[in-house]
This record gives C-alpha cells, sequence and structure tokens, in this order.
C-alpha cells in the first residue's frame, strides 16, 4: 500500500471505530442481537396448493440437464 | 475389515450401551413448508418445483401454518415444552440437494424441547428422553450415475430431482439412553415403533419407513461396565424399517466390542446400514468436522405460538396408544405380555384387522405372532409387506375353526397364499388340500400301528404317551391333512 492509501485508510478506520464504539454504548449485555428489522411475528400461509413451474420450466435454466433432473459434478472427489 | 463379530449377548455382559436415537419424519401437510408445491410422493422428477424451493433469485418463502401446527402437536403428544419465541436458521453448506445452498432448519431455538416417551420391552418399562423436536425442510433427491449400483464414491456425475427439497421434515432427538443392558436393540426398537404409532396417531404423517417419510439415525456407543464416562459413538445414517434399527444396534454393539475387546479405538464417525447384510460401514468422517455456519434466518419472521393455540391443539390430542391398546387387550381378552410381544412384533394393527375381518382374537394373534412373524422374517422382509392380507388370514382360520382345513394345511395355504399362487380358496382347490376323511385317516392310523408293533403294544397297555410317534406317522402318511385330535382318538381305539 502507498502511503497516500494509507493516509486514506486511517482516516476511515477511525470512522468505523468510532461508529462501532457508539453501538458498544448502546449494546448492553441484556439488549438482543438483532435478527430481523421488522418487529414482526408469525406470518403463515394456508397449506392449500399452488401451481408450480413444470420439469422443462425447471430445467431450462439448468447448466445441464439430464432424464428431468439436474445434472452436477461429481459431489465426492475419488479417494 | 478384519474384526471379528463377538456375540451380542457377549459384549453385553462386558460393556453398557448407550443408545441415541435421531428420526427425521416427513410431515403429511398437502404442501411444502414454505411454498405452494405439493408434497405428494412418487411424482415425476422436478414436477413439484417452483422458484422459492428451487431458490431462484427473488423468490421468498412464507411458512405453512400446517406445519407448524403439526410440529407442536407433536412435541405435545411427546411431553415436550413449547417455545414461546424461536426462530429458524439458516444451515449451510455445499452440496446440490439444495438449490440455495443452504436448508432452512432450526439451531439453537428448536420448537419443542424437553419431553419423553415410555415403551416396554420384556415387562420391563424405559423411559426415553426428548431433547428437542424440530422442524426443517427436506433436501432433495441424487441419483449417482457412473459409480458402482448408485453409489457415490466413483461417481461421474449426479442428478438431482427437487421435488422433496423443502416438503417439512420434523427431527425428533433423544438425550443419550442408558441401562438398557441387553435390551438395547429391543428397546431402539420399540422406541421408533410407539414413535411411529404416536405420529400416525397424531394424523400428521403416514409414517412409512418403506417411503422414507420416517428415517431413523441410530447412535450407538459402549462403555465398561460400571463406567460413568460415555465411549465413543457412531451414528448410523438412515436405517429405514424396524427391524433394520433393531439389527443395526445389534451389529453396532457387536462390532465395537470386538474392537474394544482387542485393545482397538472405536473411530468416532458416521456409518452407514446395509439392508442386505444387516451390517455397517463408513461413511464420510468429513461430515463431522463440518461448520454449517448456522446464523438466524434473514428471510423469515420469528415464531411465536400463542399459549391459546397450544391450548387449543392440546386439547385436540387423541388418547396416547398405551391408552388405546390398553382398551383393546380388554375387549379382546389379551394379557399386558400378549399385548407388548404384538406391539413389537409390529404386528398389533394387524390382529386387530384380522379380528375385524371375522377371526377370533385368539386365532388372530396365533397367526400374526405364532407363524406370520417368523415367515417374514425368513423372507427377510417386514411382516406388514407379507404378501397376505387380513382377509385372507381370517378365511384360513375361518377353515381352520371349521375344520376344513387342519393347522398345517392351514400354514400350506398360507405360505401358497404368500407365494403369489392365487387366494385363499384357488389355493385349495388347486392343491386339493383338504382335511383326511375319516376312513383315509383308520387306514393311516391302522398302518401306522402295524409298522410300529412295539409302540402299539405299549398304547395297549395304557401307556398313553406313546401315541406322539404314531400321531406323527400318521400326519406323515396324510401331508398333514390329519386332524390330529380325531387321530388320537382312534389310535387309542384301534390300538385296543
Ligand atoms: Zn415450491
Amino acid at each position: 500500500m502507498s502511503d497516500s492509501e494509507l493516509d486514506a485508510m486511517a482516516g476511515q478506520l477511525d470512522v468505523i471505530l468510532s461508529a462501532v464504539g457508539r453501538v458498544q454504548q448502546v449494546a448492553a449485555a441484556d439488549i438482543p442481537p438483532t435478527s430481523h428489522a421488522v418487529p414482526l411475528t408469525n406470518v403463515f400461509r394456508p397449506d392449500t396448493a399452488a401451481a408450480g413451474l413444470s420439469a422443462e420450466e425447471a430445467l431450462a435454466a439448468a447448466p445441464a440437464a439430464e432424464q428431468d433432473r439436474f445434472r452436477v459434478p461429481r459431489i465426492l472427489d475419488d479417494e | 475389515m478384519t474384526t471379528t463379530l463377538g456375540a451380542y449377548d457377549d459384549v453385553l455382559d462386558r460393556y453398557a450401551p448407550v443408545l441415541g436415537l435421531e428420526t427425521h419424519v416427513e410431515l403429511g401437510t398437502a404442501t411444502k413448508l414454505f411454498c405452494g408445491c405439493s408434497t405428494a410422493f412418487g411424482a415425476p422428477p422436478n414436477t413439484q418445483v417452483c422458484p422459492t424451493c428451487l431458490g431462484l433469485p427473488g423468490s421468498l418463502p412464507v411458512t405453512n401454518e400446517a406445519a407448524i401446527e403439526f410440529t407442536v402437536k407433536i412435541g405435545l403428544a411427546l411431553h415436550c415444552e413449547i417455545a414461546t419465541w424461536c426462530r429458524f436458521a439458516r444451515k449451510n453448506y455445499f452440496y446440490p440437494d439444495m438449490p440455495k445452498d443452504y436448508q432452512v432448519s432450526q439451531y439453537d431455538e428448536p420448537l419443542c424441547t424437553d419431553g419423553y416417551l415410555d415403551v416396554v420391552v420384556g415387562g420391563e418399562a424405559f423411559r426415553v428422553e426428548i431433547e428437542r423436536v424440530h422442524l426443517e425442510e427436506d433436501t432433495g433427491k441424487s441419483l449417482h450415475v457412473g459409480g458402482a449400483t448408485g453409489r457415490i464414491h466413483g461417481a461421474t456425475h449426479s442428478l438431482v430431482d427437487y421435488n422433496r427439497a423443502g416438503i417439512p421434515l420434523v427431527e425428533i432427538v433423544t438425550r443419550p439412553v442408558q441401562g438398557t443392558g441387553h435390551k438395547a436393540a429391543e428397546v431402539a426398537r420399540a422406541y421408533v415403533t410407539e414413535l411411529r404409532d404416536v405420529l400416525r396417531d397424531l394424523g400428521v404423517s403416514d409414517v412409512r419407513m418403506e417411503q422414507g417419510s420416517l428415517r431413523c439415525d441410530v447412535n450407538l456407543s459402549l462403555m465398561p461396565a460400571g463406567a460413568t464416562q460415555l465411549g465413543t459413538r457412531t451414528e448410523t445414517k438412515n436405517v429405514n424399517s424396524l427391524r433394520s434399527v433393531e439389527r443395526a444396534v445389534r451389529h453396532e454393539v457387536e462390532r465395537q466390542g470386538a474392537r474394544l475387546d482387542a485393545g482397538e479405538r472405536v473411530v468416532q464417525e458416521t456409518r452407514h446400514f446395509h439392508e442386505d447384510s444387516g451390517t455397517t460401514s463408513p461413511g464420510r468422517s468429513k461430515e463431522e468436522a463440518q461448520d454449517y455456519r448456522y446464523f438466524p434466518e434473514p428471510d423469515l419472521v420469528p415464531l411465536a405460538p400463542a399459549r391459546e393455540l397450544v391450548e387449543g391443539l392440546r386439547a385436540t390430542l387423541p388418547e396416547p396408544p398405551s391408552v388405546r391398546r390398553a382398551a383393546f387387550a380388554e375387549v379382546n381378552g389379551f394379557t399386558a405380555i400378549d399385548l407388548e410381544q404384538m406391539v413389537n412384533a409390529g404386528v398389533l394393527d394387524l390382529v386387530g384387522e384380522t379380528i375385524a375381518a371375522g377371526a377370533s382374537p385368539t386365532k388372530s394373534k396365533g397367526w400374526w405372532l405364532g407363524y406370520l412373524v417368523g415367515r417374514a422374517n425368513e423372507l427377510d422382509v417386514e411382516v406388514s409387506e407379507l404378501a397376505i392380507t387380513v382377509a385372507q388370514v381370517a378365511r384360513i382360520s375361518e377353515l381352520e375353526d371349521s375344520g376344513e382345513l387342519t393347522n398345517k394345511l392351514a400354514r400350506q395355504v398360507a405360505d401358497a397364499v404368500i407365494a403369489g399362487e392365487g387366494d385363499v380358496d384357488a389355493v385349495i382347490e388347486s392343491h386339493g388340500w383338504k382335511v383326511a376323511g375319516e376312513d383315509e385317516l383308520i387306514v393311516a392310523v391302522d398302518a401306522a400301528l402295524a409298522a410300529q408293533p412295539d409302540i402299539a403294544a405299549k398304547i395297549r397297555d395304557g401307556n398313553q404317551g406313546a401315541v406322539g410317534p404314531i400321531v406323527g406317522a400318521v400326519m406323515k402318511a396324510t401331508g398333514g391333512a390329519a386332524d390330529a385330535t380325531r387321530a388320537r382318538e382312534l389310535i387309542l381305539e384301534r390300538a385296543s
């Protein structure tokens, strides 16, 4: 890295660390980490069937297909 | 592998087994866990798929409400606590059976925890503790091409069908089960049998092991008798019948016992079960070290089953199989031992259906437990898969009761039906099987007595115990068509 790059990075790093510091002030041990930004629970759909794709449509974008199945490279290396 | 197998009981005289069972159950919902695709078994490949279960860009999952309710019901039936709040987790791995490169599962927040299921083996009750019950999506099915007989090893490529990908799958995990001693294999089988019956009564799955809707992984370790430190365990994957559960435990006990006796160590690994030989072989030990980088699934909101919903579902639970069975035993005059034998042999329903088809309880039990279970073992199939219907068993039993068939002939008829020769009456007709008439019987009795004059003399002297060999000779002469009771009477009569 050149000196000018290091100078730019040092400034950015300072901004990042002060942002982390601000979060740490708020994130006390009794506050659980956020996994979902929206306070919603129990979003469900009824157990009723909906039309899907045909095998032809499903396989249309597959790099390779064989016997109406997705053809994939071998899974295990030879041992 | 050059280890010699110590006999099961011999090993368990010296080592204490510790069992663990992980059971996967495909739920019987109409649609998949996160999309509206059908879950019907046996459709042509990749015809029950959509952008969501194929993981196409821009698609988003929405949880099937019925799958949550089914899972809560399973938890309640297994006496579990139901979480008040929990999340799905993303299990990341690179294996083409999931097109998204991850599987939606549950990690440290399962829906149900801390339950139990009681089983009875040999009159002894065992409580199997349930650690967790969680919900996840099933994976696609792979065909491995180019290697030997569909094995993944040596395959040149694989073909994947995603019809099964996304079907709701419940995983039920036990805590380590200790204290089973010599009954380890039977306890394992009894647990899976009981679990299957609970699930079937709940109506949450068709629990067809042969179609893979109920699959079992069997963990087993041994420790020296009296030790407290658990030994190294193996995990035998995809053990897919009740018989196989028992056989897999027996085999691992014998295999591990032989290793420990030889001063070798048991390797912690996953193993594959082979139906044909009843043995296990090592699978990929790499899997053990794999880091799935679980994290909360961002595309699905948390689950918070309302207490009213949980209590409402609890109120709909059917009575446990044990209560239903006790009532069945009472009505039909079966003892607790009869009941346990029928349950653990997997014939209770068959006996019930045979009774409903018109046979007596004693005869129905006798046919299944006393004969057909043994035939199934000889033919190496599950007893429920024998090619004989309950109506056919009831018909044979009826002919036996009316004296038209002897027990020996009746068994020959059953064998012929199982062999695919036709229906009961057709088989009897084509073989000309009928009970020997009085005249035929007298001829046979006289011939048998004449052939063994020493025995005939003993009988004449009042030694009734000597009758046996003559009855045997009469049976042989008539091809099993003699009524043994009548033959006995005639022998006593004609000898004097
Ligand atoms: Zn779908």
